[in-house]
């Protein structure tokens, strides 16, 4: 180990960060036989950068060479920045001296391409495989997988991997052919179904044999760029709503585009990455794996674009006035849910407590429940205010856009609410 | 005013449960020994722990609530906040006093009080988990300082012996003064003095470091600074996720 490290670490960090995903969770491999390491099941970040984002794994590429040439990559093939590669030996030496200063929970290795799909992929194995068994190591390991890889090379890589990723990139295929000339969506979906086939078939021989191996323990996951193209929300979460239900995936990630190669005609001219909508993407994305949302309740072909201004759940909210106001006391936990102003947290406390008597606002908003936001969509115990059906959707709306509360003249004949809250 | 003393461990303070059920009589105050100013507020009575009492309130307990509302309740113990003796207090009174397990009637203040104290003990512990740093010293030993809010590194020790199995590693509570020593077997409870640990950073003097530790700080806060995107940028962010009274261990954060 020396300083060459250094100048290869900063190039090789720098190229990978715009990879959003860093999830160490999902896998539960066990430090066998008194190796270094183990996965923890519920993740662990261990720090985070300054634009906010979660470092849990060692996120870097092997090499930054690369032989396509994507309009929305920084290491594409007509870039002129300065290229390197690791060796097989400094950066496993580079991951378990990380590892075991409690730096990381891992690795998460992606490529440039070089000579082939199957060959950079058979790269990437050579570090995964040093790791497990020169090493010893049984901490978290995520590969990405290379569009176009072959069957043989993923399901290898699946047997050292707790994670695997093949990235879309671009929502829609004729997009990504005109930005990715050298990717369609065969190259990225043939892996992709190898690597759902590998979990499922593990799945199968591990409930007949329990020493069956592990393959892909952590599910596979991919990543979305936004706003590099003019794919719509719907588009978007259509994909995602797909890659859930068909792909069975663990996550799909969104990641606001940068503009990192500018003089590109292909792409859009910005200012500022588009943050506000990439958040927005992911509060539906948790609407639709943790609130029961389907993703045409979200958009749809009326709203194909997520409203920027409130937050989808909000927004759904106000289209259905008719399913408001829910009781409390006695409205199933899916349609608790579904009140803005009540999260999966609060909305548990609530179904577990109601068995031992009445709930009342007081012990709502102790438990959590965002009471400014809820109120007008719930009845409870002893509260009666006006719920969205007397104020009207479209005032409401006003109402969450300034932030204040409604104005009592204007809704006249309402008593004062939470004079005690 | 009715004020009971203890010895501050939680084998005492379930004696002090045993007590109250057996003189039939509750404390209006519970104060540890030490912080128990003679004079002013005398005590009414003091505890004396007894393995036997505490067992039969343990035992007791798992009889009416699940094993998890125990763990809890131990968490909660281990918060050390004012008065959190009376709250417990009050959760063992109504656990013994109803019929059926009410654990889960989070509508009851003391025991949606009980569940959020014992999410914050346990969010703190994760952050042992994610935040400790270990320095590799010249003769193998990893070492790390922190000084958790609550007394909660030894709940993290199975942690990091399942994972960290072959480094030998000590993780040191400066708030608390004592730490845990794994030698590749066993960990043990110790206590440290000297000079060659900084009190403020739980940085290792260089006398004493191994010789490529300086080598892997360097790229460790370089890895740290390649990751930003700029164009993110987001201090608040950045601050609510990494609370600045950590900073001072994380040696991405310094300088």
């Amino acid at each position: 180990m020396n300083s060459d490290v250094l100048k290869k670490l900063e190039v090789l960090a720098g190229a990978a960060k715009y990879d959003v995903s860093c999830a160490s969770s999902g896998s539960n491999r066990g430090n066998a036989g008194n190796g270094i390491g183990n996965a923890s099941p519920w993740g662990i970040c261990h720090s985070f950068t300054e634009d906010g984002r979660c470092i849990s794994l060692l996120k870097i590429m092997l090499t930054n060479h690369c032989m396509y040439d994507c309009a929305y990559c920084v290491n594409r093939r007509s870039n002129d920045v300065r290229r390197t590669a690791f060796s097989v030996k400094e950066l496993t030496e580079l991951t378990i001296s990380f590892y075991r200063r409690n730096y990381i929970e891992g690795l998460f290795l992606s490529s440039g391409v070089v000579k082939s799909p199957d060959h950079t992929m058979s790269l990437m194995i050579r570090v995964a495989k040093e790791l497990r068994e020169v090493h010893r190591y049984n901490g978290y390991i995520h590969l990405k997988s290379i569009p176009g890889a072959g069957r043989e090379v993923v399901h290898e890589a699946g047997l050292y991997a707790d994670r695997l990723s093949v990235n879309v990139e671009i929502p829609t295929e004729p997009n990504l052919k005109l930005l990715a000339p050298e990717k369609d969506y065969t190259s990225i979906f043939t892996p992709m179904n190898s690597i759902r086939q590998g979990i499922l078939t593990s799945r199968e021989d591990r409930k007949k044999f329990r020493s069956a191996p592990k393959f892909v323990p952590a599910g596979q996951s991919t990543q979305v760029i936004i706003g590099a193209t003019p794919d719509s929300d719907n588009q978007i979460l259509t994909l995602a709503s797909y890659m859930y239900k068909e792909q069975q995936m663990k996550r799909v990630y969104y990641s606001g585009y940068i503009p990192v190669n500018t003089n590109d005609s292909r792409l859009p001219v910005l200012t500022k990455p588009p943050l506000v909508r990439e958040n927005r993407l992911y509060q539906s994305d948790w609407l639709m794996r943790f609130y029961f949302f389907s993703v045409d309740e979200i958009v749809n072909d009326k709203y194909p674009n997520l409203d920027l201004e409130i937050d989808p759940k909000l927004s759904y909210a106000l289209r259905n006035p008719g399913l408001f106001p829910v009781d409390i006391n006695k409205a199933p936990y899916e349609l608790i849910l579904r009140v803005p102003g009540i999260g999966v947290k609060s909305a548990k406390l609530i179904i577990m407590s109601r068995r031992f008597g009445k709930i009342h606002a007081g012990q709502l908003k102790k438990m959590g429940v965002v009471l400014k936001r809820a109120r007008y969509f719930i009845t409870c115990n002893e509260l009666s205010s006006p719920t969205i059906n007397e104020v009207k959707p479209e005032n409401l709306r006003q109402v969450f856009l300034k932030k204040v509360p409604a104005k009592k003249d204007k809704y006249p004949g309402q008593l004062k609410l939470f004079a005690d809250y | 005013m009715d004020i009971w003393i203890y010895d501050k461990t939680f084998e005492g303070f379930l004696t002090l449960v045993f007590d109250c059920f057996d003189r039939k009589t509750f404390p209006v105050r519970i104060s540890g020994k030490e912080d128990c100013q003679p004079g002013i507020f005398p005590a009414g009575y003091e505890v004396t722990s007894d393995e036997t009492k505490a067992k039969r309130v343990w035992n007791g307990l798992h009889k009416k609530i699940s094993n998890n509302g125990c763990q809890m309740l131990y968490r909660v113990f281990l918060s050390e906040l004012d008065d959190i003796e009376l709250l417990i207090l009050n959760f063992v009174r109504k656990v013994f006093e109803s019929k059926e397990s009410m654990e889960l009637n989070f509508g009851d203040k003391y025991i949606l009080e009980m569940l959020q104290v014992g999410k914050k003990v346990n969010r703190e512990a994760q952050r042992i988990l994610m935040f400790v740093r270990f320095q590799k010293t010249a003769d193998d030993i990893y070492y790390a300082s922190f000084d958790p809010q609550y007394n909660v590194l030894p709940l993290t020790i199975k942690h990091f012996e399942k994972r960290f199995a072959d480094q030998k590693w000590v993780i040191y509570d400066t708030r608390r003064n004592f730490g845990f020593y794994y030698d590749l077997k066993n960990t043990i409870e110790i206590e440290l003095s000297g000079s060659l640990i900084d009190p403020q950073t739980g940085a290792i003097d260089d006398s004493i470091m191994d010789k490529d530790e300086q080598l892997f700080q360097e790229l460790w806060k370089s890895y740290f600074k390649s990751m930003c995107i700029k164009e993110r940028i987001n201090p608040r962010l950045h601050r609510q996720l990494l609370p600045k009274r950590f900073w001072k261990y994380l040696i991405e954060k310094q300088g």
